[in-house]
């Protein structure tokens, strides 16, 4: 309704307001007219129906909550299963007394722990009034039916069947599986905003930790709802209509638990973490994180003692060392730099250097372990003894820009995207990083020196045991990198029908075939003559690894204290290997903390892992530790300077 | 002198908007009593927010027409910066952005663009209402388009919905060609069309966006969810017959079966209390009110107030209706709350500040006409 006039028409402008007021007020009074038909309809035509349904019956909705997926793993051996049982619960809203007297006398008919009135009270407190709460788990029959026989007694509390979720393998593989705990607030508003409370209607539980939080909503299922008439007195009288729940989809992992309690079993109790991979697809086939936990204790609310244990342990069993543990590399990052020198053209393999046991830049001289120096050595030299004099020149003449540039797309400093919560970044250190991670400008600049100890994975080198895994599939597989993943199969629980998680290939790194044959030959050598050569001799498969050694600190809160924490300070014994090494099938990366100078503290737990995927072989008996010797790689300077060296920094 | 006050208070009030304003505040009050189960406090925190709201209609009936043109770009663009302000360091709740802490508290900037953005538009038009052009219309779109847009990503749809309304309302009035509105509307329901059926959505769209499209427009897809308020509701207005069940006496509120029952649910409560009678007679205050708006918009002096007026008032509609025609199961449940019924604070407070302008409006005639 454009008008071009200049002159103004007030009596057409007028007039064409007015006629779109009409146009406006006939459109509100239909639209009151709507709502008025719509009110005749329901409060007279269909009052009788209403009427009933509010007054004699009020339907009521009653849920169903679906049954929670279960969780195998690649073999079909359940690692998280449901079972029916009974439990015993009060409402308190509902009790005519006291909510201790009530205690007291349920005591007296079944037996009530300690730990089950700590898990209640704990419970109480998270509840809201009107809820009923568990005071007892698992009540076996003769409990049911002495309770059962004495009911009258007791208003307010009843006998319920509930499913319970099971981890039967206890503390194996409890990183990785994760474990169910109740809803609390923060899960309650995170389901509202994600319009997903609805569903949770009737459960109490949801995922908190591992796989069982990953893939909550995988596992969860649609709850299913009876409509149900209730008298005034809210008693049901009778069912209407019954919408039954969907169960959850189960989980197929590409975890073979055999494999993983190998491992476990060869860790014995020290600390330490292991992924192992298939490269060709970033199926993980095991994924340790010592010590472990056991997920039972918190299906049902753990008790505040529990808790505490577990929280406050200085071993932190709570922590997934191998999603969420920062360590430098030490050597194992060799092959990596190694291979980003071929990449960048700084050296060609058979370029050699003399090696006269120590590396000089301005004033500061870096030592290797060797006093005397290896002579003369060539990239596979480097590697296989572990050469550090060699990387500290091959560090200084790449670099920082140039080491970053490489290693970023490889993923060092960067989440894998493994299907786990909680993984850590760690820092892959640049000139930009430094900027970002320190406060004062002095600190914030790059120093030469900086770049030196990052060729031997040491410095700020800060990395999770999954990358590096990641790193050693992606090498051995021609530098087509994937995101590992845990989770091979979603099977629907009903029909049986798999969806395969397919494996995503993130990229193709276009690494020189010629280059990686040599980095994988050199390792290869590692494990026939080199540091790791005793632990797999007589191996029927050709395998290649590279041994690491690393001083790390949990810089929060621990005091540097010489006397008191000197076990804590031995260095961290590191290795990365793959196997058989013309078609790698498997490839590890693995630490095991403060194991001394035993880099042939971690090796031996490999080639168990190995002999198992590979030949079907079980190990004879766990690992022994072996006894210390000379160290033959280790970081330069010792431990001691190292936590000095580390706090400066910070 | 007694009376001098009394008059000098009433003067910029408008009798008649007055009157039905302080009757459907007084069905509020009624109805609050009896949804929170005879609880004093809630009525008395009631009343103490609607004389809040009158005291700041009444501030505003006092200013003059001119003055709230004056007040129009000011008040829109800080609305704009605020919202821009809330994408950047706003606080998240439930998953959307859509508050800023300011020290004493919080405040939502988008309830402020109801008000700003048909006064905005409505400026713009009086600015230039002696060669409306095409090009004109556009730029009110954009006036109109860019909070939208806005409140559109913290994600907050029901609300843009309502702020667009608001400034389509200006726009109609101002004569928007038909040839231009048809189209709009008929693409709307296109819109609704395409995404109502699942499949037909999932092939453009995610999954999870189209099963919160879904459940929007059929609750009874969420049966435990929206659902069930649907349900509720709908067997509490049924039931109060033609009479109602009488004041305090409706069992489904009684029972606790009514969920948001003094705030987006209201209506239920009221309905079955007070019967159909009850309804027409609400249905029939709110048209009145309506009517009262739509006069004052016709008798406005100038293009920005009719603008003004009659967009405030078909909002105003708006809301009544959307929150009947949810309530009763005939639109999606949407958090929009019933106009000068439901409990909560800013939301009267911005429908009285509303009918202040329409005042103000009212009162530049009645000074002209003198």
């Amino acid at each position: 309704m454009s008008r071009y006039t200049v002159l103004r028409d007030h009596h057409g402008e007028r007039f064409s307001f007015q006629r779109r007021l009409l146009v406006v007020l006939s459109v509100v009074v239909t639209g009151l007219l709507v709502l008025f038909g719509r009110m005749v309809y329901l409060q007279v035509m269909q009052y009788q129906k209403y009427q009933t349904l509010a007054e004699s019956n009020r339907i009521s909705l009653v849920p169903i909550p679906p049954s929670r997926g279960i969780i195998t793993d690649r073999n079909g051996i359940v690692l998280a299963h449901n079972y029916s049982a009974y439990t015993l619960e009060i409402t308190p809203s509902k009790l005519p007394g006291k909510l201790d007297d009530t205690i007291e006398s349920l005591a007296g008919l079944i037996e009530i722990t300690p730990k089950d009135r700590r898990r209640f009270r704990k419970l109480l407190d998270e509840s809201k009034e009107f809820e009923s709460i568990p005071i007892k788990t698992r009540l076996n029959d003769e409990d049911a039916a002495r309770f059962a026989a004495q009911a009258f007694r007791f208003p307010g509390v009843e006998i319920k069947a509930r499913l319970f979720r099971q981890y039967p393998m206890g503390e194996s593989a409890s990183h990785l599986i994760g474990y169910i705990g109740r809803i609390n607030d923060a899960d309650m508003k995170r389901l509202e905003a994600e319009s997903d409370i609805a569903n949770y209607k009737g459960t109490d539980h949801i995922g908190k930790f591992g796989l069982e939080k990953s893939y909550e909503t995988v596992l969860h299922g649609k709850t299913g709802y009876e409509e149900v008439e209730i008298d005034a007195g809210g008693r049901a009288v009778r069912s209407l209509r019954r919408t039954a729940p969907v169960s959850g989809n189960n989980l197929i992992l590409s975890v073979d638990i055999k494999l993983q309690q190998i491992a476990e079993q060869a860790f014995g109790t020290r600390r330490g973490a292991l992924v192992a991979m298939e490269p060709a697809t970033g199926g993980v086939l095991a994924l340790i994180s010592r010590p472990g936990f056991d997920p039972n204790l918190f299906v049902d609310g753990i008790d505040p003692v529990s808790w505490k244990e577990l929280n406050e342990s200085p071993d932190r069993p709570l922590n997934n060392r191998a999603i969420q543990g920062l360590y430098p590399p030490g050597s194992t990052f060799k092959p990596f730099m190694a291979l980003a020198a071929l990449e960048t053209g700084k050296r060609r393999a058979h370029d050699s250097i003399g090696d006269p046991g120590f590396f000089i830049l301005g004033n500061h001289r870096w030592r290797d372990d060797k006093v005397d120096g290896h002579g003369l050595v060539d990239m596979n030299k480097s590697i296989v003894v572990s050469c550090n004099t060699y990387y500290y020149k091959l560090a200084n003449d790449m670099g920082i820009d140039l080491i970053a540039g490489f290693m970023g797309p490889l993923g060092f400093g960067s989440r894998t995207g493994i299907d786990l919560p909680g993984e850590k970044e760690g820092i892959l250190p640049s000139q930009a990083w430094k900027r970002r991670a320190f406060k004062r400008k002095e600190q914030q600049r790059w120093l030469a020196g900086d770049t030196i100890s990052i060729g031997n994975g040491q410095g700020y080198n800060s990395y999770t045991i999954i990358q590096l895994a990641q790193s050693v599939s992606t090498l051995v597989n021609h530098g087509v990198q994937y995101r590992p993943h845990l989770v091979q199969y979603i099977e629907n629980s009903s029909t049986r029908a798999r969806k395969q998680m397919e494996p995503q290939p993130i990229k193709r790194l276009p690494y020189k075939p010629e280059h990686i044959e040599v980095i994988k030959q050199a390792m290869v050598n590692v494990n026939l003559a080199g540091t790791s050569s005793r632990a797999f001799a007589g191996a029927p498969y050709g395998s290649g690894g590279k041994t690491g050694t690393a001083q790390v600190f949990s810089l929060k809160g621990a005091k540097y204290n010489a006397s008191t924490t000197r076990e804590d300070l031995r260095d961290h014994a590191l290795f990365i290997a793959f196997a058989p090494a013309d078609q790698p099938r498997i490839a590890l990366a693995m630490i095991v903390e403060n194991a001394g100078f035993g880099a042939q503290a971690a090796a031996p737990i490999a080639r168990q892992v190995f002999d198992y995927y590979l030949l079907g072989k079980l190990p004879a008996k766990p690992a022994e530790p072996l006894p210390d010797e000379a160290p033959a790689d280790s970081a330069e300077g010792t431990p001691l300077e190292n936590f000095m060296q580390q706090h400066r920094h910070d | 002198m007694i009376k001098r006050l009394f008059r000098r208070l009433a003067e910029p009030l408008d009798p008649w908007l007055f009157l039905f304003v302080g009757l459907l505040i007084s069905v509020s009050l009624i109805t609050i009593y009896s949804a929170s189960n005879g609880s004093v406090d809630k009525v008395t925190n009631k009343m103490v927010s609607v004389s809040v709201a009158l005291l700041a209609m009444w501030l505003v009936a006092n200013l003059k027409p001119a003055q709230l043109m004056w007040l129009a770009p000011p008040l829109y663009l800080l609305g704009v910066v605020l919202l821009v302000a809330v994408e950047l360091f706003g606080i998240t709740v439930n998953g959307a952005t859509r508050w800023l802490n300011i020290g004493i508290g919080r405040i939502q900037p988008s309830e402020l663009l109801k008000l700003a953005v048909p006064m905005m538009v409505a400026w713009y038009f009086q600015r230039h209402e002696s060669w409306l052009q095409p090009r004109h219309y556009a730029v009110a779109a954009a006036i109109i388009g860019v909070p939208v847009l806005l409140v559109l990503k913290q994600p907050d749809l029901g609300t843009s919905l309502l702020i667009s309304a608001a400034g389509f309302y200006a726009l109609f009035l101002a004569g928007l060609s038909w040839r231009v509105i048809l189209p709009l509307v008929a693409m709307f329901l296109a819109t609704i069309w395409f995404v109502g059926d699942f499949n037909r959505c999932a092939s453009v769209f995610h999954d999870y966006q189209c099963h919160r499209v879904q459940v929007q427009l059929d609750p009874m897809a969420d049966p435990l969810g929206k659902g069930y308020h649907i349900i509720q509701g709908t067997i509490a207005i049924g039931s109060g017959g033609i009479t109602g069940k009488g004041w305090m006496n409706g069992t489904q509120t009684r029972l606790d079966f009514i969920p948001e029952r003094t705030t987006d649910f209201i209506f239920a409560v009221y309905s079955e209390e007070f019967g159909l009678i009850g309804c027409a007679l609400l249905l029939a205050l709110y048209l009145c009110v309506i009517v009262r708006g739509l006069m004052i918009a016709n008798s406005a002096s100038s293009l920005f107030g009719r603008l003004l007026a009659g967009a405030l008032t078909l909002s105003f509609f708006t809301y009544a209706f959307v929150n009947i025609g949810m309530v009763a199961g005939l639109l999606p449940v949407v958090g929009v709350p019933l106009p000068l019924v439901s409990y909560g604070g800013t939301a009267m407070l911005s429908i009285l500040i509303g009918f202040g302008m329409l005042m103000s409006i009212q009162r530049d005639r009645k000074l002209i006409k003198r």
